[in-house]
């Protein structure tokens, strides 16, 4: 094997990660587009659906309940007491890389804490906080 | 170069020697099932519940013992595949709730542990199995690696 043909190898090895890598600007920039032309995400609200008991679930009232009230700090599961890490990008820079893991935990949270699927707008919102670094 | 290569596949090799370690939790590495299983808790050996288990459980991640874990349909489908193929087979590996902690099989193994330690803070839930068996996240289970949080050791038995 050559050096060209093992470079190459193990650049197709690598790759997709790389090609398809997405930002957390991208991410913000397509959920704010669904949520219509012109919407402008806001932290503040994004701040607010963050800490709001939702009233819906006994153990996970609110996000802070596995993630704490620190977007910046790591977090625990509530139930199974594994460590989560930060929300903001800023302290943990996969946050927010992948449109498909951010739509599957999206899912799943929002069911579990607020009982329904968080609306697009919300998603734009709570994204914009988190680039912040929980500053709305 | 051809050096580099034997040194790539070594290293790439040493990870699948390690797992396969010594005892028939050993499982074929599969990224997707490592990921998605072990996000929120570690990634369970397959051979601890049944096929049939395994069905069920895949069939209700949207209410997983009181988590939402839906899997997008694709990589569902592939993880219960992985799953039914490495399953365990007969009662010892069944429950009718599928949780692993209440098969035949778990209830024997964890005979010995007692009610205060399944309390204790560091464990907090059953489900929590790294807070004895030290090397988990290295799929090893031997006896000689737990450490109780009270700080007791098992004895030295072989693993059954």
């Amino acid at each position: 094997m050559t050096v060209k043909k093992l470079c190459i190898t193990l650049m197709l090895l690598a790759g997709p990660s790389a090609a398809m890598a997405e930002t957390p600007k991208d991410i913000l920039s397509a959920y704010s587009a669904e949520a219509g032309s012109g919407y402008v995400p806001s932290a503040e609200r994004g701040k607010s659906l963050f800490l709001k008991d939702w009233g819906v679930s006994k153990d996970m009232p609110n996000c802070a309940a596995c993630h704490t009230k620190d977007i910046n700090a790591s977090g625990k599961h509530v139930t199974t007491g594994k460590t989560i890490e930060p929300l903001a990008p800023a302290a943990n820079p996969e946050r927010f890389t992948s449109a498909k893991k951010v739509a599957k935990w999206f899912k799943r949270n929002c069911n579990d804490v607020i009982g329904r699927e968080c609306t697009a707008a919300e998603k734009a919102d709570f994204i914009q906080f988190a680039i912040k670094g929980g500053k709305a | 170069m051809k050096r580099l290569a034997i040194l790539i596949l070594s290293l790439a090799g040493m990870g699948l020697a390690h797992a396969e370690g010594h005892n028939k939790m050993a499982v074929p590495d599969n990224v997707k099932w490592k990921t998605e299983c072990g996000s929120c808790h570690i990634a369970y050996p397959p051979k601890l519940l049944t096929a049939d288990n395994w069905r069920k459980l895949m069939g209700g991640l949207n209410k997983h013992f009181g988590a939402n874990a839906e899997l997008d349909a694709k990589d569902n489908q592939d993880i219960l595949a992985f799953l039914e193929r490495n399953a365990g087979s007969g009662e010892r590996y069944s429950a009718a709730s599928l949780r692993i902690t209440d098969t035949p099989w778990f209830r024997r193994e964890h005979r010995e542990v007692s009610p205060n330690e399944w309390v204790h803070p560091q464990v907090k839930s059953r489900s929590n199995c790294s807070a004895c068996h030290q090397n988990v996240a290295r799929n090893i289970w031997s006896e000689r690696d737990i450490r109780m949080p009270g700080g007791r050791r098992m004895g030295d038995d072989d693993d059954d």
